[in-house]
């Protein structure tokens, strides 16, 4: 009998039972939407600042001063260089096991066939070592660059390619010069020219385009700079900053012993800087976490938007419910005035009505749950560039939302059926 | 003792006095007609002693428990045990079969149980109307729907406000012809009505006018049924 009543209202009343349906499927998918892009792309955001690209850049001493006189761009010789042999001293540092990858840059002026002057950057690329500790790593460009797209051929291989002059070319100058892998380049230097094969065209998104990124080696000979390096970059796991870290930043000696114990023990950028610094001879290591860190805002920024967003959304649909059923209650305020005059309890009504509107809100919900995931991966690529994968923790949340907010617009009505007095509504009077 | 007793009620709203100081006793099996100009407070006391409102002062005495005294929720029991109850305007739940409609009386009251729903609709002469909605039934078959609805659960007391108010001569003689054997059966009627051919089929009549009683007669020659003059 419960059933049939509760049947007969969906026929009787499909449209307005539609349009609850409807608001409630609205905020659900908005709120799933949101949350799922909150708790997976924060994640994913984080872990990739985390995992790809520097964080700490080392300079030579003098080129760090004159940089900050001038604002040289970086990049641009300025005389001074870090010792290549020195570069082993980064994995032996207290917060050793913190260094993820790193690798040394040096940048050649050279000059093209054609005349135009190119820069010429060595570095490492996928670079053995063995460290004394007994522990192996492979550093340099292909992890410290993965977001570089590979446009043509595949990233320079060092360990294979040791007695070959193998070069990656920007996409700008491969364009230019109408490069494809396996090409020869031949560059000028001050010193060396030499000849290279094009084994792979990057698209970087920046000034890197336009130059061409060879072995270490390689590139010191253009200049007859062996052992020289001009910057070094670093990726280290690090510990969020704190006052201290701070106060360290600007000034180590300002610390008392204990604090500066604590500071040197702990994985802040700046102490990993610093002992970077006292490895490496005549250098300044400067974190470069500002980029990550503004990101790193912005994010959570963008997650306070979307937070807010879901309690509009769902006060919308709690607004939108609360009218609703409202107007359905009064629609049939006789019914129920009859239901009570026949007997029924406050309670056998209150539970009919809940019952109605329950049921509605599941399967409002759960269609706004499929379009929300839908509205979810549009938001994900179009804003963030990556898939959402639903965490599993947003089908409570959402359920649990939906309920609340269901319950919380459907009170006014309940209000009203608890008042309603037969003798009100069944004599017309 | 009276099945029903009012004592000194009244229902007073601001300063109108709906019912004005009004003593009336029903006896079990009684058929009773209550009769008055509109607004003269008949169905005010209907909803009183059908325990859907609560008098402002006095008593009413149904089986010797003063409903006036009542909780909301003791109200509710005892209309569910003791009374059935008839309307102008029907109130059938329109999405609802004429069976099903009778059957959420016996729901509310105990559980529904569609053979006996089925008896109850044989008896006001609509066995064959009972998978029909409210929409595919007349005027004349709805009320009777609803007088299968009001008898279903066996109450003391039949109530019934202006039942033939929307009816034509032939359904208002069907229904009165159900009160007749409801009557004969033993059942106690109060029907409340401003046509003077449905109060003259009734044992009683009392006349209301402004909320007071101004008139009882006794029907002399009381068959049950109707005569159109
Ligand atoms: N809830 C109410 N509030 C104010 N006045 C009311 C209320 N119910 C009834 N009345 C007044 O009480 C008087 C009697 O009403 P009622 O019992 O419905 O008359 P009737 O004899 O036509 O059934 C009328 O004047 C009506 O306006
Ligand atoms: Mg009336």
């Amino acid at each position: 009998m419960f059933f049939r009543m509760v049947f007969g209202t969906f026929v009787r009343q499909w449209k307005k039972m539609l349009m609850i349906a409807f608001t409630i499927a609205l905020g659900a998918s908005l709120a799933t939407a949101m949350l799922s892009v909150m708790l997976d792309v924060g994640d994913k955001v984080n872990q990739e600042l985390k995992a790809y690209g520097a964080n700490i850049t080392v300079v030579p001493k003098q080129s760090s001063v004159l940089d900050d006189l001038y604002e040289i761009e970086g990049g641009q010789s300025t005389g001074t260089y870090l010792r290549e042999d020195e570069l082993g001293k980064i994995k032996t540092i207290f917060w050793a096991f913190n260094i993820v990858d790193y690798a040394p840059f040096i940048s050649a002026r050279a000059t093209l066939d054609d005349g135009s002057e190119v820069t010429v950057v060595g570095s490492w690329f996928n670079h053995h070592m063995d460290l004394p500790t007994g522990e192996q790593l492979d550093a340099g460009m292909n992890s410290l660059r993965s977001w570089w797209e590979i446009k043509e051929g595949a990233w320079l291989n060092e360990q294979t390619a040791e007695n070959e002059n193998m070069a990656m070319v920007g996409v700008e100058l491969a364009d230019k010069l109408d490069l494809h892998v396996g090409d020869p380049v031949h560059v000028i230097g001050t010193v060396q020219d030499a000849t290279y094969t094009v084994a792979g065209i990057f698209d970087a998104g920046g000034d890197e385009d336009g130059q061409i990124f060879v072995p270490l080696d390689s590139a010191q000979a253009l200049d007859d700079l062996d052992g020289c390096i001009d910057s070094i970059e670093v990726s280290a796991l690090t510990t969020p900053d704190n006052e201290l870290a701070q106060k360290a930043a600007k000034d180590p000696g300002s610390l008392s012993i204990s604090q500066y114990e604590t500071w040197y023990c702990t994985a802040y950028v700046s102490s990993i800087c610093f002992q970077i610094q006292e490895v490496i001879t005549d250098s300044v290591a400067s974190a470069v976490r500002q980029v990550a860190d503004s990101e790193g805002e912005i994010l959570e920024k963008t997650e306070l938007l979307m937070l807010l967003i879901t309690i509009l959304s769902m006060i919308g649909a709690a607004l939108g419910i609360c009218n609703l059923v409202t107007a359905s209650v009064m629609e049939r305020s006789s019914e129920i005035g009859l239901m009570k005059a026949i007997g029924a309890h406050n309670g056998a009504v209150t539970g009919l009505v809940l019952t109605e509107i329950i049921i509605t809100a599941i399967i409002g919900g759960c269609v706004g749950f499929v379009v929300g995931a839908g509205f979810a991966q549009i938001i994900g690529q179009t804003v963030f560039s990556s898939s959402i994968t639903i965490q599993p923790m947003v089908i409570p949340l959402v359920a649990v939302l939906v309920v609340l907010v269901t319950l919380i617009g459907s009170m006014p009505a309940v209000r009203m059926l608890l008042h309603l007095e037969p003798a009100e509504v069944l004599h017309g009077r | 003792m009276s099945l029903l007793e009012l004592k000194n009620v009244y229902k007073i709203y601001g300063d109108l006095h709906a019912l004005d100081d009004v003593n009336l006793k029903v006896e079990k099996g009684e058929w009773l007609a209550i009769m008055g100009p509109s607004g003269s407070g008949k169905s005010t006391m209907m909803n009183i002693i059908g325990c859907m409102d609560k008098p402002s002062k006095g008593e009413v005495l149904l089986d010797g428990v003063n409903i006036a005294a009542e909780s909301a929720k003791n109200l509710t029991n005892i209309r569910r045990d003791k009374i059935g109850l008839i309307f102008q305007q029907f109130h059938l739940v329109n999405y609802l079969t004429a069976v099903e409609n009778v059957m959420l009386a016996q729901y509310y009251h105990s559980i529904p149980d569609e053979k006996e729903a089925l008896e109850a609709l044989e008896r006001v002469g609509l066995a064959d109307r009972a998978k029909h909605l409210p929409s595919q039934l007349s005027g004349g078959e709805q009320q009777r729907v609803c007088v299968a609805r009001a008898l279903i659960n066996h109450p003391e007391i039949i109530l019934a406000d202006e039942p033939t108010g929307n009816l034509d001569d032939a359904n208002e003689e069907i229904v009165v012809e159900l009160f007749r054997k409801l009557h004969e059966e033993g059942t106690t009627l109060i029907v409340v009505t401003h046509d003077p051919e449905v109060a003259e089929t009734a044992q009683r009549m009392v006349v209301l006018r402004n909320g007071k009683i101004s008139k009882e007669t006794v029907n002399e020659n009381f068959t049950g049924h109707i005569r159109f003059h």
